[in-house]
């Protein structure tokens, strides 16, 4: 008999690969929120508010990944001119939704905030390029709990960093310092940024506060990653201030690596953390090879835009 | 007591010849083919979604074995028509009643401590060998002793639904019993709204009477701590005292009910 039964199992699995080969199935929007208000999911879900938090976190992880990956895959365009409108995507487009039920549902998740505006404030296509729903998503975190200094340093980060309004920044760091139990660098990051807003003392002086400060492998690892890019770029200046002092002593710039080393500035081709070389261009310029695990480089903060 | 005790016995070994002690292993497929998954899948959340998770399953395999088996407690004895020759024995109606919650309280307390055992097995194995800095950083301990009081209020809510599951079957069909029964439990989780309808209704009467609903229906969501317990908030004794004591008297008042009406039924 069960032979039998297996069989029919074999033959009807057979038939159903036959038919989906035929027939292929819809190609169904799987991101699609159908409902996208976190009070209407509360209700539906009902004492399980806390589980169903985590089923939209995994989601909102699962979509912030797959679209990321989709947009990596993509051929890279040139940049538009500053101009025309910013390059619009929809690959983003219901992580607030999936962040916002999330933290409907347990409104104590932190990490749910706390990468949640990561993942809404980075750039596109590495995010969806949101600054002002990162900020939103934290100060409905700090609703909930009005003493989270980590909320008060996030925003000011993404004011820093993503919104380059060093005012904001400062003030924000200068809020979660006056926190009872809040570290004490903050005080010194809030002054230094207000002072030097976009210089890359104060820009390395966030990052580092970030590294010591964060429990989560991922967003230390993004700062130690930082800090070295920001490390690489001192070298760069450093380099480039020697080639461009050799230009100065020979009349023309250095257009390879072998006439600056025959010159005696360096001894070998300089290179970067990870021992790829530097490259030199055909007008004296040092920049990172493309080929570097530290590629590319962070747009830096401009100066301090006090006036804003 | 001896009869209330035979009877409770028995209701337990009518369990587990229904193999309701089967669930235990789909619960705990789940609890390790999660904390598998969850691993990839969560950004370092597995600990808090694991907890999450086990409490969950808790409270829901166990309200399935309230309801499900508390429906049918009474209303089998009489569909089978054993009752008959259970009625003549020298055993009073209250004591078969009692005796048929007692014993499904027994099974739900095996359920839920072995559940409890399992669910803590996994969170030892999810939290081995994960960074000291990084233990510090949760809001609680993996093997957070909180989680028991959590799991005690899990118990004693379904100790509740229990006793309406019970009630039911002792005047109604098994598919109503289980309707109104779960009926009350989603009630009981928003009744809370029913006090705040004075943001909402002007008619004075219809407040009067919506904040009499709230008081009259059986409150079930204070039993819910899970949030609390997940995030490291205290839990105090005096609460889950008041909460328990709660349980205790409105558990009284439906077995009360239950008895009365059992008592007053012709089973001729």
């Amino acid at each position: 008999m069960t032979a039998v039964a297996a069989t029919f199992l074999v033959a009807a699995i057979q038939v159903q690969a036959v038919r989906e080969r035929t027939y292929p199935p819809l190609d169904l929007d799987v991101e699609a929120v159908y409902v996208t208000s976190g009070n209407a999911v509360r209700r539906l879900v009902g004492a399980y508010d806390g589980l169903a938090a985590d089923i939209y976190w995994i989601r909102a992880i699962q979509y912030y990944g797959g679209a990321k990956r989709r947009l990596d895959a993509r051929p890279a365009l040139p940049e538009p001119p500053p101009m025309l409108a910013a390059v619009e995507s929809s690959e983003y487009e219901q992580l607030f939704t999936f962040l916002d039920i999330t933290t409907t549902l347990d409104p104590l998740f932190e990490i749910a905030y706390r990468f949640g505006a990561v993942f809404l404030a980075e750039a596109h296509p590495a995010g969806a390029g949101r600054a002002d729903l990162a900020v939103r998503l934290l100060e409905k975190g700090l609703v909930e709990q009005p003493d989270k200094w980590e909320y008060m340093q996030d925003i000011g980060f993404v004011y820093y960093w993503y919104e380059h309004d060093y005012r904001q920044a400062s003030a924000w760091f200068a809020k979660a310092s006056e926190v009872p139990g809040a570290p004490v660098w903050l005080k010194g990051l809030a002054a230094t940024t207000l002072a030097q807003g976009g210089d890359r003392q104060s820009s390395r002086a966030m990052w580092e506060a970030i590294r010591q400060s964060s429990e989560v492998d991922w967003m230390r690892a993004t700062a130690e990653r930082l800090l070295t890019q920001l490390n690489v770029l001192d070298r760069m200046d450093e380099i480039q201030a020697r080639l461009d002092a050799l230009a100065r002593a020979t009349g023309a710039p250095p257009s390879n690596w072998q006439t600056v080393i025959r010159a005696g500035v360096f001894p070998g081709v300089p290179l970067d953390p990870t021992g790829t070389p530097y490259e030199l261009t055909p007008d004296g310029r040092v920049r990172l090879s493309e080929s570097s695990g530290l590629f590319p480089l962070p747009v830096e903060p401009g100066r301090a835009t006090l006036s804003r | 007591m001896r009869a209330i005790a035979a009877i409770a016995i028995n209701v337990f070994r009518e369990s587990v010849r229904d193999k309701v002690l089967y669930n235990l292993v789909a619960f705990a497929t789940l609890m390790i083919g999660a904390s598998y998954l969850l691993g990839q899948l969560t950004a370092g959340q597995d600990v808090k979604i694991i907890k999450d998770l086990g409490l969950s399953a808790t409270s829901i395999f166990g309200l399935f074995i309230a309801i499900f088996i508390g429906i049918g407690l009474v209303s089998k004895e009489v569909e089978r028509r054993s009752v008959y020759s259970l009625l003549p024995k020298p055993i009073h109606r209250f004591q078969l009643v009692l005796g048929k919650y007692a014993g499904l309280t027994l099974t739900l307390l095996v359920n839920i401590s072995i559940m409890t055992v399992a669910f803590y097995a996994v969170l030892i194995y999810t939290a081995w060998g994960v960074d000291p800095v990084v233990q510090e950083a949760w809001d609680a301990p993996a093997l957070d002793p909180a989680l028991l009081k959590a799991i005690a209020l899990i118990f004693v809510e379904l100790l509740l639904v229990t006793a309406i599951a019970l009630f039911f079957s002792t005047f109604s069909t098994p598919i109503l019993s289980a309707a109104l029964t779960f009926g009350l439990f989603i009630a009981g989780h928003f009744s809370a709204d029913l006090r705040n309808f004075d943001q909402v209704l002007e008619s004075a009467a219809a407040v009067r009477l919506a904040r009499g609903v709230y008081w009259v229906l059986p409150n079930l969501a204070q039993f819910d701590v899970k949030t609390e317990v997940v995030h490291g908030l205290p839990v105090t004794i005096g609460y889950m005292g008041l909460t328990t004591a709660y349980a205790f008297l409105y558990t009284a008042m439906l077995l009360t009910f239950a008895v009365y009406v059992f008592s007053r039924r012709d089973f001729k």
